[in-house]
């Protein structure tokens, strides 16, 4: 009987290969794109689980000093004494690229986690002939055409060897040592204070320190994956939904034939099973794929902004397998949790009223646009109770399901006063017809606004961090020409040189040493000239009077944004800068982009307390008319290399290649998200169009075309996307304030604020339209070309 | 003539591959005013026969001409301007449109066709006692009302031709004679003509000509 009863049940799915099909793809979309963004967490978590563990017997520690470039003797005496150390060569190619060049020959292990795996496939011999090797991320290979591509390698990042770096940036310094774990050190060496008094020895940043500053970007997924998976979902139930509508007499005819209830619902219960497991696994070959083509981007974005390092490549995990399989399983059974339930309480006998079902009660509806309220106001609560980073997300999440839930009642509203304003009986008929499908299309409209509002909210704080971090840059790049002396002699003579130079508006020291600040970790501090450079465009934030008249005097210091919040630190408390000096802060200022603690002082200050700060870089002032005499000048008569010399413009357009990329990952996503709330839609209407001939029908009859009445339809599709649109707008702003004012302030230590941006609410409002018509484009379609006899079939006999 | 239909054929195909010849030949008259039965055996192609005479689907060869005009021939948009203005369909399902109220319902087809008379309407109403009813669902009426209400929203343009297929057919005996009753007074008065689909003897005796389907052809 079981046998039977199955093999029933399963014919439908051979008659309706197209359902079958849908419902699969939305528990593998659900699947993958949620296992996507898990195996990405687990590489990352893996990462600085490894990082963390390798660290001490491991990783090398890196010797600086605070002049920033280390003498070439400094590290002979050391290699001389024993020391097993390292030298890092860093400097600037004239195209603008950072070059690091390694020794490969004394490199400690564990140096280039970027790179180990495509260190691990070249012959040793490899490192040593020339031309030697470069790597460089894929995008910056147009400065860089000799290079490899290395996916993991920060854009504008070109690795080689030592020899390689110091030909491509003669300017460019030893700027520090790796030093070989102490296992690997001789242990007559000599104490480094003997050796080099002047250098100090670090760890890198550890594997649990990286954690927890990159928790929030890892959060930031997470929460997108559940999006999606939602989204997913969303299709699932339409799917199955329609599977059940269609079996309804089948299910009554099996249980008239002597089926148990029970039974009945145990083999349903065994065929959604099985469709999550072959869709689950199908979803997670999909996720891989998906999270590979993502990582190199996520690793980029997480080197850029917090210096984490991530392998390129992605690994399987047993436990990340079987987690995506059973949130498929979940998931699957969620979506179907109504029709089983319906298939539980089925009546033997056809109900009298058929279509009772399909009115939503107005008051179901106002129960559940209360419920929405009530969640949108517990999220709001959650940021002054809760607070940092969970307070935002909570916040976020209650915003989202609390007006996914009032949607219902808003657009069922909407669609009333519709009717009420309609005059003509097909336009009546139009609203009333999209009210009462508004049962079938809530989810699809629910997943469509959640899409549209992220999508607004995301460009929203991505444009508005744009536009801050653009004008950021303009602020705090000013001069321009920057010039990079190659010694201490020179930089003297260049001084006077463009001293001489009656184009040359000003030259601005750019001198920095690194200290310890306020038990932040190393941060750098920075002397800046008593200039109207600084003093009408530096970003200050909060700032006290005569902020820079007291900076000028030499007793005082302006912090940056993250080191004021980290450390609760503002105008009026002090900061340790030497064992001897203590200035005032007088200022705080927004220094975007930067993962770590920076402070500026007067450069007399600086040179007093540090005398060996390296005083090689300047910027310079000049009319932009005359950059080409004055770099032909510095190049030609006073013989700087032309690679010393880089216009502001170039450093921007770095600064903006990072920024793109680190929000690569959150775009796509959002993309990939509606496309699956366009895909909810259609399917939701592929559902509705079987179950909504027999309404139709009688229009048809009496005397309404059919390219009428698919033109309604698809008017009545649009219409439902474009109110939705219209309610996405306000949630996605709100969603904007409370990514930029709760979620960002507490990720990245900075606070940018919110612009508005009209010309891409006009995008999304094309965009809801675009998706809802390629949605309803097949069903459409499919009501123009419904044949009359299709239409007859609903007058001859009960559906 | 009202409605004329002329050496009317038509032919299904079979799922086998074959083809089933339904109507063979089928001609009939209709003169205004006049009240027809049609009847035959389950299967012998009434419904496709009024299918055809309301314009609803076209016949493979044969005509049908209403008022005059030809309607089997023409396009899709112009038959259903005929089904619009000149056309009240009654089915056996009733097919109301459940998004609507009765008295959307009733008022829905004459607005289409641009004739609707408010005080037609009460009338309608009140003689088919749907009056206490106008701001209910469809569904929640009973079948009896709910097939008044059909007739009500055919009759509704007062339309010059009546096509009903098994009106009765879904209601108990007592319903069924008040329906009928109430279809044919309302016809009359509005004088227009009215063709029935019945497998009733009490239907078809009540109508002034009786056609038997049979073999494709009517007798
Ligand atoms: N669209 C169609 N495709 C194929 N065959 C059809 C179609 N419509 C009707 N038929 C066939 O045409 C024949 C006549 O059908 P029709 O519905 O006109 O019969 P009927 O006289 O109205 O029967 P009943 O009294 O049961 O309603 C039947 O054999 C039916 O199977
Ligand atoms: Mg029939």
């Amino acid at each position: 009987m079981t046998r039977a009863a199955l093999h029933a049940l399963l014919s439908h799915w051979r008659r309706h290969p197209g359902q079958l099909a849908t419902l699969l793809l939305g528990i593998a979309i659900a699947t993958a794109l949620f296992s996507a963004v898990q195996a990405i967490n687990a590489e990352a978590r893996a990462s600085y689980a490894a990082s963390e563990a390798t660290l001490s017997p491991d990783a090398p520690d890196h010797l600086t000093s605070p002049a920033g470039r280390i003498p070439m003797q400094t590290f002979l005496a050391l290699r001389a004494a024993g020391w097993q150390v390292s030298p890092v060569w860093e400097g600037e190619t004239p195209e603008g690229l950072t070059v690091q060049g390694y020794d490969f020959l004394t490199l400690p292990m564990g140096s280039l986690p970027d790179l180990a795996p495509t260190l691990a496939q070249m012959p040793p011999s490899a490192l040593i002939t020339l031309p030697p090797p470069q790597w460089a991320a894929p995008e910056s290979l147009a400065a860089a055409p000799q290079a490899t591509p290395a996916p993991g390698l920060a854009p504008g990042l070109l690795v080689t060897t030592i020899d390689g770096a110091m030909a491509l940036a003669p300017s460019g310094a030893i700027t520090h040592l790796l030093v070989a774990p102490d296992a690997a050190q001789p242990l007559t060496r000599p104490p480094l204070a003997e050796v080099a008094p002047t250098l100090t020895r670090s760890r890198p940043q550890g594997g649990a320190e990286i954690a927890r500053l990159t928790r929030s970007f890892h959060l930031n997924l997470t929460a997108f994956g559940l999006l999606s998976f939602a989204v997913g979902l969303f299709i699932a139930h339409g799917a199955i939904g329609l599977a059940f509508e269609q079996r309804r007499p089948m299910f009554r005819t099996l249980r008239a034939l002597g089926l148990s209830t029970r039974l009945l619902a145990a083999l349903t219960l065994a065929e959604l099973t099985a469709f999550a497991l072959v869709a689950g696994t199908l979803g997670l070959a999909l996720g891989h794929v998906t999270a590979a083509a993502l990582l190199p981007d996520v690793s980029a974005s997480l080197r850029g902004l917090y210096g984490a390092a991530l392998p390129g490549q992605l690994a399987f995990r047993p436990s990340w397998a079987a987690t995506g399989l059973a949130i498929a399983l979940a998931g699957t059974l969620a979506a179907g949790a109504g029709a089983l339930l319906a298939l539980a309480r089925l009546p033997i006998l056809a109900s009298a009223k058929p279509r009772a079902w399909a009115r939503a009660s107005t008051r179901s509806l106002a129960l559940q646009a209360a419920a929405g309220a009530a969640l949108a106001a517990v999220g709001a609560a959650a940021v002054p109770l809760i607070g940092g980073l969970p307070g935002g997300f909570a916040l976020l999440g209650g915003l989202l399901l609390g007006a996914a839930l009032a949607l219902p009642a808003l657009l069922a509203a909407l669609l009333a006063a519709a009717q009420h304003l309609a005059r003509r009986p097909l336009a009546q008929w139009l609203w009333a017809d999209a009210r009462q499908q508004l049962p079938g299309l809530r989810l699809a409209l629910m997943a469509l606004l959640l899409a549209l509002a992220t999508n607004i909210g995301v460009g929203t704080m991505v444009s508005s961090f744009r536009l801050t971090f653009t004008g950021f840059l303009d602020q705090r790049l000013v001069s321009e020409l920057y010039v990079t002396a190659r010694s201490e002699d020179e930089a003297t003579r260049l001084r006077a040189f463009l001293d001489t130079r009656p184009e040359v508006q000003a030259t601005l020291p750019i001198w920095h040493v690194d200290v310890p600040m306020a038990d932040q970790g190393a941060g750098e501090l920075y002397g800046v000239a008593d200039h109207p450079t600084y003093r009408d465009n530096w970003p200050l934030l909060s700032v006290t009077p005569g902020a820079w008249d007291r900076l000028a005097t030499g007793d005082a210091v302006m912090i940056n944004e993250q080191l004021a919040r980290r450390a609760a630190l503002g105008p009026g408390d002090t900061l340790q800068l030497a064992p001897d000096w203590q200035p005032e802060i007088v200022a705080t200022y927004s220094d975007y982009g930067n993962p770590g603690p920076q402070a500026i002082v007067s450069v007399p200050a600086l040179t007093r307390h540090f005398p060996d700060v390296p005083k090689l870089r300047h910027g310079i002032r000049v009319a932009p008319d005359d950059i080409p005499t004055l770099t032909a000048a510095i190049t030609d008569d006073f013989g700087l290399p032309a690679t010393a010399l880089v216009p502001n413009a170039e450093i921007k357009a770095y600064s903006l290649a990072i920024f793109e990329r680190t929000f690569a990952v959150t775009a796509a996503l959002n993309a990939l998200t509606l496309g699956v709330a366009a895909l909810a839609i259609l399917t939701a209407m592929l559902t509705l169009s079987t179950m909504r001939l027999p309404q139709i029908a009688p229009v048809w009859a009496m005397g309404t075309t059919r390219a009428r009445l698919a033109s309604l339809e698809a008017l009545r599709t649009l219409a439902l996307a474009a109110f939705t649109a219209l309610f996405a707008l306000p949630l996605g702003l709100a969603l904007a304030w409370a990514l930029l004012a709760v979620v960002n302030t507490e990720a990245f230590g900075w606070r940018l604020p919110m612009f508005l941006f009209p010309g891409q609410w006009a995008l999304l409002f094309a965009t809801a339209l675009a998706a809802a018509a390629l949605a309803c484009f097949w069903p459409v379609l499919k009501l123009r070309r419904t044949q009359p006899a299709t239409f007859l079939k609903t007058f001859a006999s009960e559906r | 003539m009202l409605l004329v239909a002329d050496d009317i054929h038509k032919t299904f195909p079979l799922p086998s591959g074959g083809a089933q010849a339904v109507l063979s030949g089928v001609s009939l008259a209709l003169a205004p005013g006049e009240t027809l039965a049609l009847t035959g055996e389950s299967g012998s192609g009434k419904s496709t026969l009024l299918h055809l005479l309301a314009g609803l689907d076209r016949p493979d060869s044969g005509s049908v001409t209403l008022g005059g005009a030809p309607l089997s021939t023409l396009p899709d948009a112009a038959r259903a301007e005929a089904r619009r203005t000149r056309i009240g369909l009654v089915f056996q399902q009733f097919n109301l449109i459940p998004s609507l109220d009765v008295a959307a319902n009733l008022a829905f087809q004459a607005r289409l066709a641009g004739r609707h008379d408010e005080g037609w309407c009460a009338t309608l109403a009140e003689r088919l006692g749907l009056a206490p009813h106008l701001s209910a669902w469809p569904e929640t009426l009973s079948g009896g009302q709910q097939q008044r209400l059909a007739i009500g929203r055919a009759l509704a343009a007062k339309p010059p031709l009546i096509l009903a297929d098994e009106p009765t057919g879904n209601l108990d005996e007592e319903n069924a004679a008040t329906v009928l009753a109430l279809m044919l007074e309302l016809a009359a008065e509005t004088g227009a003509a009215l063709v029935t689909v019945t497998h009733s003897a009490t239907v078809a005796a009540a109508m002034s000509r009786r056609l038997h389907l049979s073999r494709g052809k009517l007798a």
